[in-house]
């Protein structure tokens, strides 16, 4: 028997749900753009700057040492987290995006030539696309595609297809940020092992839902950012195996990432500082610290659980809207639900919900080539988190209902 | 001789003036959309468009004597009745006049949020856009 969440005490820690948005209680549905954060995050966030603020790793002081061992902490925790062999291969970035970047930057210019190929989904986000195709015509490498199937999931067959050893680097997503598909990883890295590809996992919209260890995993590369789990925006964390972190060439250049400076020639820092040139975002790293601890400190099972019953409840409850159809029906997916009605554009629903203190979002969800695989301008996509109720459902339905009477 | 473009704003400040629910308000926005005048399929060209971030905006100027003449279109219903009161505060009136406009309405009758950054629809853009036809015309 899987224990249940309180979910009224939990929502009693994320002070920003407690609010009345165009008069209207809040229903907060686009966890997947970003999550909302626990009070114990914003305490710690605002602890630091009243008691601690220093820069770390540097200073002699005692404020120095109190902000550097917190900020390690965070590292340690994010080891455990991810089950990574040792924290220096937690590296901090500023989020997802960056350390798609570090990684295209680095591996991709050392690792890949002209005739090379990188292979990526039909179900990724730009910032997963974007990088690649840089790195790929400065190379005179070749993108390559894994295609997607109308219920949104990824074409193993394909994929199999694809692969060759002139494919360097295979990126996909843990989890599509547009319709919640969860990806078979295991298979992908494993296949890519294979032809002697890396392979680079976002799991910025997996951290929050799914349990990720990197070692059962095999992964080479992984990346996520904090404030998708509860976190504060603007960190984000690359884990890598060592050999690859080791070999790839430095990323920024700058303080902290370097051991000796002179003229005739610098010698660059250890791991991870290597890849941590400047000055860090040190008091979110922290807040990020106390992010884990929150969100760990729930049984995962009760977390899953209630996540799954959201969906199942949703998904079953949007079933009565007239001319509503869901994109991305695979039968592994998150708690997210994107749809489209019928002659109706996602904006004008978007816009009306809102007025009803109904956050979801609506557009391309950065991941344009998905829409135009399913020829689509844009959907509507609710995305829950653990502290969504059955009660908000209920009144999202209605209130798409109305929006849609007034829409008719 | 038409009426001044600030003539027509205290129009639509008064015709909102009417409703006193947010619902109401959007449901009148929602039919000035639905009656916008077709614009012509010749002019809904991708030179017209005016890219936003979730709905496309088609706009087209054209000088009829001394004034400018606006047709527009968007495949949102919302962003459309946004542009049929821009069309009809704006449209019309010599190069010199709509230069000067200071479209104080929407703010008045509660819609500027719809030109807030966040929306990227076109909308900010598309009055930008109006205001640079006027430019090339005056």
């Amino acid at each position: 028997m899987t224990e249940t969440l309180n979910i009224d005490q939990i929502r009693a820690d994320f002070p920003v749900l407690h609010q009345q948005v165009n008069k209207a209680p809040l229903i907060y549905f686009d966890n997947a753009a970003t999550t909302q954060k626990p009070k114990a995050v914003i305490d710690a966030l605002s602890a630091y700057y009243e008691q601690d603020n220093a820069n770390i790793h540097r200073g002699i002081h005692t404020l120095a040492e109190r902000a550097t061992t917190a900020y390690e902490l965070t590292r340690k925790k994010l080891a455990a987290f991810l089950n990574a062999p040792s924290t220096d291969q937690i590296i901090f970035t500023s989020g997802t995006t960056a350390g798609i970047n570090l990684v295209a930057q680095t591996f991709g210019r050392a690792n890949v030539g002209k005739g090379d190929q990188i292979i990526v989904s039909n179900l990724e986000h730009h910032s997963n696309i974007v990088p690649w195709q840089m790195i790929a015509e400065e190379k005179g490498a070749e993108i390559k595609v894994i295609p997607v199937s109308d219920a949104g999931v990824l074409d193993i067959e394909a994929y199999k297809a694809l692969l060759n050893p002139k494919v360097k680097l295979v990126a996909v997503n843990h989890v599509s940020n547009a319709i919640g598909t969860i990806n078979p990883i295991v298979e992908i890295i494993s296949l890519a092992h294979e032809v002697g590809a890396k392979v680079l996992i976002d799991g910025a919209q997996s951290v929050a839902h799914l349990a990720v260890d990197v070692q059962a995993l095999d992964m080479d590369f992984f990346v996520f950012s904090a404030h998708k789990l509860f976190g504060p925006t603007g960190v984000g964390v690359l884990y890598g195996k060592r050999d690859l972190l080791e070999s790839m060439p430095p990323y920024q250049g700058g303080g902290e990432m370097i051991k000796e400076v002179s003229f005739s020639g610098t010698t660059y820092n250890e791991l991870p500082y290597k890849y941590e040139a400047g000055t860090p975002n040190i008091a979110d790293v922290i807040a990020f610290g106390a992010a884990l601890d929150y969100v760990q400190a729930i049984p995962s099972e009760a977390l899953a659980a209630q996540e799954e019953a959201l969906l199942a409840y949703a998904t079953q409850k949007l079933q009565v809207i007239p001319g509503l159809r869901f994109v991305g029906t695979a039968p592994e997916k998150i708690a997210v639900i994107s749809f489209v009605i019928d002659g109706v554009h996602p904006q004008d629903i978007g816009v009306l919900l809102d007025k009803f203190g109904i956050a979801i979002r609506t557009g391309h969800h950065c991941a344009q080539p998905l829409m135009q695989r399913y020829e689509l301008v844009g959907t509507c996509r609710a995305s829950f988190a653990f502290y969504n109720t059955f009660e908000e459902i209920d009144r999202f339905v209605l209130c798409l209902e109305k929006t849609l009477q007034m829409l008719g | 001789m038409g009426k001044s473009i600030n003539e027509i704003q205290e129009e639509l400040i008064e015709e909102f003036g009417l409703f006193e629910d947010w619902a109401d308000k959007y449901e009148y926005l929602i039919d000035l959309g639905k009656k916008l005048a077709p614009m012509s399929d010749a002019f809904k060209t991708e030179e017209n468009v005016i890219k936003g971030c979730q709905s496309r905006v088609w706009l087209h100027a054209e000088k009829q004597g001394d004034l400018v003449v606006f047709q527009a279109d968007s495949e949102a219903i919302i962003v459309k009745g946004m542009i049929s009161m821009l069309i009809r505060v704006l449209s019309n009136h010599t190069p010199a006049e709509i230069l000067a406009a200071d479209l104080y309405f929407i703010e008045q009758i509660g819609m500027s949020q719809h030109l807030a950054q966040t929306r990227s629809n076109g909308l900010v853009s598309m009055v930008k856009q109006m205001q640079h036809y006027a430019l090339a015309f005056s």
